[in-house]
Order: structure tokens, then sequence, then C-alpha cells
């Protein structure tokens, strides 16, 4: 089975969710004329990035009943769309999220579990952490979502692969930073570098959708890519670059990968729980 | 290897041997600056700029951008002169103006200034300075309302590092494209966009009266400075840090008072809190809310 895969990257309008659902329904739309299966938006492609006191204001109960929502699950009939936005809980917590959507229903949320706080980063200050990570069942086969900061942290990505995820979902809003003599950023490069490793070491495709522009003086870098089970490169968006790329995905690689490469298979997981335990459980602190 | 402490000759070795290398990418930087530029200025429905050229290699470099950012119709050149002014610069200033075709005005600010700084019988060259860095301010803001366009800051991440520049004179600016370029990554990037050598090569100068240079008021090179602002703000050393690695203390200590010294220019004047909600502390938007 061979599925299409689109991924968006483009400048939002800082607070202004209504303008930035019409740039994601003329995505949908033109995803859909080329095909794709499903297509990728980046971190809080509804919202912008650096939202400080803007959390609050543009925050989203998920529902059929909000507007917005209904607007992205009346096009998502015909092809499965991950969004990114402030989710604001029944509880009203308000968290940076991900919706995987398809034929009108809302399929997954995750909340971002990795909060960067330092450095330029302020996002502790003024979201909630999220506090699990599922992986979930797509017609295409079961995926797992990850946004940013999630996926510098080895222990999530791990955790979706042993839940069952195949294909991993990431999108960011990865702010370039480390200008050097080399022809890519240093974020653009560290970021690429990770992604490939995922896909080697868990035989699985990964799809990372990173959003370009500028928010004051941070730049955003794009370079959106998909490698496949092997970790080879199936398709990179260009740096900095409004676009919206389409690549296919043969879901059959995996019985070839997996053959050649049983790390899947040999996994060791009662170990890893066993020890995990020891580690834990002897923490003295 | 150890810093030279008093030979001049001696630094060039120094730094070669040293591990930092703030060798940039300039197409990238150009990419990225430029893309800033004209981002910045569209989100608001601006499409012009205005930036006043002084001659000098940071200005120029500031025009070079933003004339390939914005298209050169749309990038006004203020050439603001005092009587003293060194008469390079004015030509300097002409041939990267004819060099980029962008728009140009000579406003002379002696008539302006001289009132004010005649004044005073105890006036100083540092306060005659600062008068004419604010009046050129007041020149660009007007024809920044005359022209519909941005001002365009000019200022490098050493000069602002270290303070070297009037607040509310020549760090009044809507935008600070090379903020983030230390002065040898500023000439760097002005080889590769086409400023002229004549300009990239000239010794650094405020130019605020005869024979003054950056590099005599500071007391030390770019050069040297760069290197070492470098390893204290880039890569996080500590002072000790810096000494440790061959620098010499009195200069390590020099650099570190003066980057903190002057941070009341690099930062808005805090406001006194007194309400549950203040701005500056708990009122918290970018610049580019809603656009």
């Amino acid at each position: 089975m061979k599925i299409k895969i689109a991924l968006a990257q483009f400048n939002t309008k800082l607070g202004e969710v209504q303008a930035n659902l019409e740039t994601h329904l003329e995505l949908i739309s033109e995803a859909k004329q080329k095909s794709a299966d499903l297509l990728i938006f980046p971190e809080l492609s509804l919202t912008g990035y650096v939202l400080q006191d803007l959390a609050v204001t543009t925050a989203i109960q998920p529902d059929q009943d909000d507007p917005v929502f209904n607007t992205l699950l009346d096009a998502s009939r015909g092809i499965d769309l991950m969004v990114g936005f402030v989710h604001e809980d029944r509880r009203h917590r308000f968290y940076i999220a991900s919706a995987y959507l398809a034929e009108g229903k809302i399929v997954h949320i995750h909340n971002k579990v990795y909060l960067p706080t330092y450095g330029m980063f302020d996002e502790g200050r003024f979201f909630a952490w999220g506090d699990s990570v599922r992986a979930f069942d797509t017609r295409f086969g079961r995926m797992g979502m990850l946004i940013c900061e999630d996926f510098w942290h080895a222990s999530l990505p791990y955790l979706l692969w042993l839940d069952g995820a195949d294909i991993l979902l990431f999108q960011s809003a990865s702010p370039g930073r480390g200008l050097t003599a080399d022809p890519r950023l240093s974020s653009s490069a560290w970021v690429e570098h990770t992604n490939r490793a995922y896909a080697g070491l868990f035989t699985v495709f990964v799809a990372h959708a990173n959003r370009v522009g500028y928010e004051d003086g941070l730049n955003f870098w794009g370079g959106s890519t998909i490698f496949d089970p092997d970790g080879n490169l199936i398709v990179r968006a260009p740096d900095f670059e409004t676009s919206l790329t389409i690549a296919e995905i043969d879901l059959n690689q995996f019985h070839r990968s997996r053959a050649r490469l049983p790390l899947l298979r040999d996994e060791r997981t009662n170990l890893v729980q066993s020890e995990l335990e020891r580690i834990l459980g002897n923490h003295e602190n | 290897m150890n810093a030279p402490t008093s030979s001049k000759a001696n630094w060039k070795e120094f730094w070669e041997t040293m591990k930092t290398d703030l060798t940039i990418n300039t197409e990238l930087a150009e990419k990225i600056l430029t893309g800033f530029i004209r981002t910045e200025l569209h989100r608001v429905g601006i499409r012009r700029a205005v930036l006043g050229l002084s001659g000098g290699i940071d200005s120029a470099l500031s025009l070079y951008l933003s004339a390939r950012a914005l298209g050169p119709e749309n990038v006004l050149a203020v050439r603001m002169p005092y009587k003293s002014s060194a008469p390079d610069t004015l030509s300097d200033a002409q041939t990267m103006i004819d060099d980029l075709g962008v728009q140009s005005l000579t406003i002379e600010i002696t008539d302006m200034v001289d009132p004010l700084i005649q004044r005073y019988e105890d006036m100083d060259r540092t306060r005659a300075g600062n008068i004419m860095a604010r009046m050129r301010m007041i020149v660009l803001y007007d024809q920044s309302a005359a022209f519909k366009g941005l001002v365009m800051g000019t200022s490098n991440k050493t000069e602002l590092l270290l303070g070297y520049s009037t607040i509310f004179g020549d760090s009044a600016a809507a935008i600070q494209p090379i903020g983030d370029l230390y002065k040898t990554q500023v000439r760097q990037l002005s080889k590769t966009l086409g400023v002229p050598d004549s300009v990239i090569e000239k010794a650094p100068s405020a130019d605020l009266w005869q024979g003054q240079t950056d590099e005599a008021d500071l007391g030390f090179t770019y050069a040297e400075v760069d290197q070492l602002l470098y390893l204290l703000v880039d890569q996080r050393y500590r002072p000790e840090d810096c000494v440790a690695e061959g620098y010499a203390p009195e200069f390590v200590d020099q650099v570190v008072q003066r980057i903190r010294r002057n941070h009341f220019k690099r930062v808005m004047p805090p406001v006194a809190k007194l309400s549950q909600r203040t701005i500056g502390y708990d009122f918290l938007y970018l610049r580019d809310w809603g656009t």
C-alpha cells in the first residue's frame, strides 16, 4: 500500500486563528487536488508560535461545537489532517497540542509533553505540560504524534514505537539558530540528524512538518522531511520557503526493512521494564 | 599559548591559534536577513525603508541588505553630514547610492545642532556627539513619515554588547537586521554583498569629531574583542574561563564591565509596577502581535 503525505510550511499570523484557518483550508484544498492522503501542518499552525499572553485568547476546546474545529472536521473528509493548536481542556488548562482529524472525526489529540523553558524558549510559563503519549490507529496504520521538544527526548519516540506506531508524525515551529560556515543552520542540521536516527533505529517512517516565516527577530527554517524505515531521506521541503511538499511512501517497505533488520522483533522490553524499575525504584532523591 | 599583553604584532598569531571561528555562511545570512527585512515590513503593510548612510560599513551593509530585500526604489538613503564630517564619508556614500540605485537625500545637520552645542560653554565632545546622533534620529524619523518607510537599524552585535552607541540616537530603529553579527562578520558579509572595498577597509569611526576611531575610543580592536565576546556571550564561557584560555585578565574584566554597564541601552525603560498587570512584566506580546 502506498500513501501520499503532504507537508505544509507557511508563515502564520500571530494570534489570528481565523486568518490561519483560511490558510489551512487553501492548503487542504491544494493537497486534495494533488491526491494527498494525509496533510501535516506545523506546530501551533492555527495560532503562531510565540504566543505569550495570546495563549489563552487563541485557545480552543476541540469538538464539533467549536466553529474552527467544525470547519476543519468538514475538511478532513477525503484527507487526514494533523493540525497544531492551543488546547483548552475542560478544566481550563492550556496545552500546545496536535489533533489528528479524519473523515469528520477527531481521532487523537496529543498535548505537548516537553515544554522548552530555557534560552529563547518560555513555554512552561504559558502552557500546561501534557502527561501522556499514545499511539493511535488510522486507516493507514498505527501512528504517533509529537511536537518539537517532545522529540528532542528519545523516550517519547521510543514509547510510541513500543505502543505500535509505525509512522511517527512530528510537527514543530523550530526557530533557526547557529549560523556558522556551513550552508545550513546548526538547528536544521541537528533536527534532521535526529529524525533520520529515529527512522533508522525504529525502522519506521518519520514525517516532520516545520514552519517558515518570522516572528519578531526569530526565523523559522522549514526544511520539512520524510525519512523511510531504512533512515533514507524520501523528501525535503525547501529551507525558509512557503511550500506544500508531497511524497509517496510505500507501507510495504516495513516488510522489507524489518526482514533485513529485526530491531523491533529483538527489542527486549522486559529488560527495559525491569531495569527502569530498578533505576527509578532505587532513586534516592 | 598565552595572549600577548602588549605587543600588537603577536595578536594575529594568537587569534590564529584560538579555536574560535566566526566565519559565517554569507549566502545563508543574506537569505535569512533579507527575508527578515521583507517579512517584518510587509506584515505591517509597509514596503519601504529609510536609513542613515554614514559612509561606514554598518550602515553600508544595512543598505545593501535593504536594497536586496525591498528593491532599491523602495529604500531611501539619507546622508546627514556635520561640518566636521570627513569628506570621504560623503563620497563613499554616493558611490554606494549610485551602485545600488537607491533613492537618496543629503540633509546637513550643522545648522540644526550648532545652536544647542554653542549654547553651553562647558560643552564637551561626548555631549556634542550625542546631540548629533540624536538629531540624525529626528531627521530619519521625519523622513520615515514622509517616505512611508520604516527606519532600519544599523547596529552590529559588538556595538550593541559594548554599548558603543547613543541611546535614542543611532540606536533608535524599527528593526535591527545586523544586530546578531559581530563586526568581523559584518565585514565578511559586506564583502560578498559588494560593499566597496574603500568602505570595508577604512578604520571604523563614529565620525563625531575629526580623527575619531572606534578602536581608539574603545581601547582594543574589533578583531580582539569579537573573539572574546563570542566566548563570553555565545559560548557561555565564564570570565575566569576566558582568562584560563589565555586572555589578559584586565581585558576580560574591562569587557565584562562594559557589557553590564551598558545594558540599559538594550532594554526598554522599566515600568514601576503597581497594578495586577503591568507592561513589561505580565503584559507580554511580541511586536508582531496580530500580523
